[in-house]
């Protein structure tokens, strides 16, 4: 859909852009260059609003043909239950292939250890990147945004990775216009970002109007949730409530979804999308600062951990 | 809030920006500011600012923490990359490349500017135009970046003087249309106070042009693209074989320039072969036109041979096709450009093998002087380049269409991105230097 934006002069050119058809644009155009330019793309889909945009995008690049990547989701075994079975869900009704990289799989074979703040997010990265090597992933799409993180800000729509799957941030290649550059030797690999130039209200004005379905838990609901460290964490098997922490119900929702044990719900009423819209443009905190608490850990959290190969 | 107010937060356009300004200038404040007072800056951000500041004993929040977004840049306490910053008004959707301002980075500032359609260079109202100023007024004259804003800053440094404005203004405006920019608009600052830069300036009631953030957000986008010459690089065939759709056909991509429209004749480049529009599918929905910059799928009427790296043009307004390109390049990988450098140019959707065949000259952008045959191109310089193609290419000139007229060289060895080529003229070789090895079978 084309909205006709308004020149600010007063009159209509109804050949400018309104910014969502402009981003959705490009976003178009970068999955298109992936297509035609790897041999083995995949788009990371973890059931969360980003991926979710991504795969719309991805339809509507390709139709009325179907999308001609698989889906990668690495499970960190402390995963939504409602959002795997969106997951899931979604992958069928697009006869799409959806590979899985497993935490709790590497933790139980003794590769990986539990931390002891029982965060898994951080253990995503060897899963992710052996998953990447064993299927010959040579692009891999994320939902990752450069409004998320000041890290991110300096991320390039393609973004090469050695055969370690390591980022660089002082060996980046300059994107020039809209000419990306896919080269990358064997072993290497491309994460490629089309929704590099997002914002989060983009992304939920983006799923208003084009009437995206959402997993419900972005959505205010009842929940049962306990404090810890000043984020209200859904109650479960993965480790919480410890001695001292009580659980109580709560009205909330979700501004990110991720790993249960340290992606925290916020009070909402907003059960509606043009409620969460409003919430969003009011809310005076980041979604990673009011939601996430692996970011906290240090001043470059985020970029040490992209460094590995995170994303 | 209403489903009303979405529509309209939905209909406002988008205004890409670069930031160009010498380390001192100011302009970490002046992004700063307009994050800052466009409420863009969320309190979890300022207060992780906050946090880092006091641990390091300073007095006040460092502003520049915000936008510094990497280790080495922390420790270093200088800007090494381009970062995007992405700020809204109710007016319009701002995505601003924060380029840094040193003169060994002007790659960064080539990249910032290669997507910009305005470019705000900052000066000192102390020290005037000076040499980085006209660098930075040279680059987007170069890239053609459509609108230039002057921002005069520290106007408060200078009593608030109109006389001392009116001048720095006057001699930026006419070197820069000397340049060839279009059209300059200067504004006097206080970035520090917030002299005009969200608010108007009580401090400067003789000015009577917009503030910083008004100008952004009223300046016209994407103004005449939609009436310059069409084209559609091929990115990607499109064939779904599937029940519903045994016979589809399209050629997908996004509009690099101009307007196609359905009947409309048109000619499949390089090939040359000539057919119809037959349909255009905007994104899934039919459509009797589509424009720069949408991403569509044309069909054609004719089953004729296309793929991936055609070019769609009108068959009245093609380019011509060449293996000989000429070219201002701005040179951004670490590992210089030698005459006789294989490499691969990537241009539209096409990327084909090409050798660099003559560096005519490398232009000083101090004084925007020509040194002849400088034999390479180091990081950061800008000069001119003849390459030859193992293919024809459908070139049009940068001063036409910045899409169509650019391209960058890759390294075919490590896939590095080396160079950044503007197809024809420039402003730097009004008069193309004499090159003696013109003579011996390269015609050009």
């Amino acid at each position: 859909m084309t909205t006709v934006a308004k020149t600010e002069d007063g009159t209509e050119s109804p050949y400018a852009l309104s910014h969502l058809d402009a981003l959705e644009s490009e976003a178009v155009h970068i999955f298109r260059e992936v297509a035609g330019e790897f041999e083995n793309p995949v788009i990371l889909f973890s059931g969360g609003k980003d991926s979710i945009v991504m795969l719309h995008l991805a339809l509507k690049a390709f139709a009325p043909a179907a999308v001609p990547f698989a889906l990668l989701h690495v499970d960190t075994g402390h995963n939504f239950p409602e959002v795997l079975e969106y997951r899931d869900r979604v992958a069928a009704a697009h006869g799409l292939r959806l590979h899985v990289a497993s935490v709790q799989e590497y933790i139980d074979r003794g590769v990986l250890k539990e931390r002891p703040d029982g965060t898994r997010n951080p253990l995503q990265t060897l899963p992710l990147t052996e998953k990447i090597q064993s299927e010959r992933f040579d692009a891999v799409f994320g939902g990752g945004r450069r409004d998320e993180e000041k890290a991110r800000a300096k991320e390039r729509v393609f973004s090469l990775r050695d055969e370690f799957s390591q980022w660089d941030p002082r060996r980046q290649r300059p994107e020039l216009w809209n000419l990306y550059n896919g080269r990358h030797a064997p072993g290497e690999h491309v994460r490629v970002f089309p929704l590099s130039n997002w914002t989060e209200l983009d992304v939920w004005q983006y799923i208003a109007r084009e009437g995206i379905e959402l997993p419900q838990i972005y959505y205010a609901h009842e929940r049962e949730v306990f404090l810890r460290s000043g984020m209200w964490l859904t109650a479960g098997e993965w480790g919480g409530p410890k001695d001292g922490e009580t659980v109580e119900k709560r009205r909330v929702r979700y501004r990110t979804v991720g790993d249960m044990s340290c992606t925290g719900a916020v009070d909402s009423d907003a059960d509606t999308i043009e409620k969460v819209i409003a919430e969003i443009a009011a809310s005076r905190l980041t979604e990673r600062g009011a939601t996430r608490a692996d970011d906290k850990m240090s001043e470059a959290a985020m970029e040490d951990r992209k460094r590995e190969g995170y994303f | 809030m209403s489903t009303t107010t979405t529509e309209a937060l939905s209909a406002t356009t988008l205004l890409r920006f670069a930031t160009a300004g010498s380390v001192d200038d100011g302009k970490s404040t002046l992004v700063g500011r307009l994050l800052h007072d466009s409420k863009s800056v969320l309190s979890d951000q300022l207060e992780a600012v906050q946090r880092v500041s006091a641990s390091r004993g300073q007095d006040g929040p460092d502003l520049a923490l915000l936008t510094d977004g990497l280790r080495a840049e922390r420790e270093q306490g200088i800007t090494i990359d381009v970062a995007y910053r992405y700020f809204a008004t109710p007016r319009r959707r701002f995505i601003l490349a924060d380029t840094p301002g040193h003169v060994q980075y002007t790659r960064n500032m080539v990249t910032g500017a290669s997507t910009a359609e305005l470019t705000v260079i900052l000066v000192d109202a102390r020290n005037g135009v000076v040499e980085q100023t006209r660098r930075h007024a040279a680059i987007a004259a170069l890239l053609r970046v459509p609108h230039v804003v002057l921002a005069v800053n520290k106007m408060d440094l200078v009593g608030y003087e109109e006389r001392v404005f009116a001048r720095i203004a006057e001699e930026f405006t006419a070197y820069a249309t000397e340049l060839g920019v279009p059209e300059v608009t200067a504004i006097p600052i206080s970035a520090l106070a917030g002299d005009n830069v969200v608010e108007p300036s009580a401090n400067m009631d003789w000015y009577g042009g917009p503030t910083v953030l008004e100008h952004l957000e009223t300046v016209p986008v994407s103004h005449d693209l939609a009436h310059c010459h069409a084209r559609l690089p091929v990115q990607y065939v499109i064939r779904p074989q599937s029940a519903d759709h045994p016979d589809y056909r399209g050629y997908a991509g996004q509009i690099a320039a101009g307007t196609f429209r359905v009947g409309e004749e048109v000619t499949v480049l390089p090939s040359g072969r000539t057919t119809r529009v037959a349909g255009i599918d905007l994104l899934g929905r039919p459509v009797d036109a589509a424009w720069t910059t949408q991403s569509v799928t044309i069909l054609l009427a004719d089953d004729i041979d296309v793929s991936r790296g055609d070019l769609i043009v009108p068959t009245k307004d093609a380019p011509p096709t060449t293996q000989d390109v000429e070219a201002t390049v701005c040179h951004v990988a670490d590992a210089p450009l030698t005459v006789g450098h294989r490499v691969l140019l990537k241009h539209g959707t096409r990327t084909v093998k090409a050798i660099v065949k003559d560096i005519p000259s490398r232009l000083t952008l101090d004084d925007l002087s020509l040194h002849p045959h400088p034999g390479q191109l180091v990081a950061n310089d800008i000069g001119r380049v003849k390459i030859r193609t193992a293919e024809p290419l459908p070139l049009d000139s940068y001063a036409d269409s910045r899409r169509t007229g650019s391209f960058i060289l890759i390294d075919p060895a490590d896939g590095t991105t080396l160079t950044a080529g503007m197809v024809g003229e420039s402003f730097a070789a009004p008069e193309p230097v004499k090159n003696e090895a013109d003579d011996d079978g390269w015609d050009f």
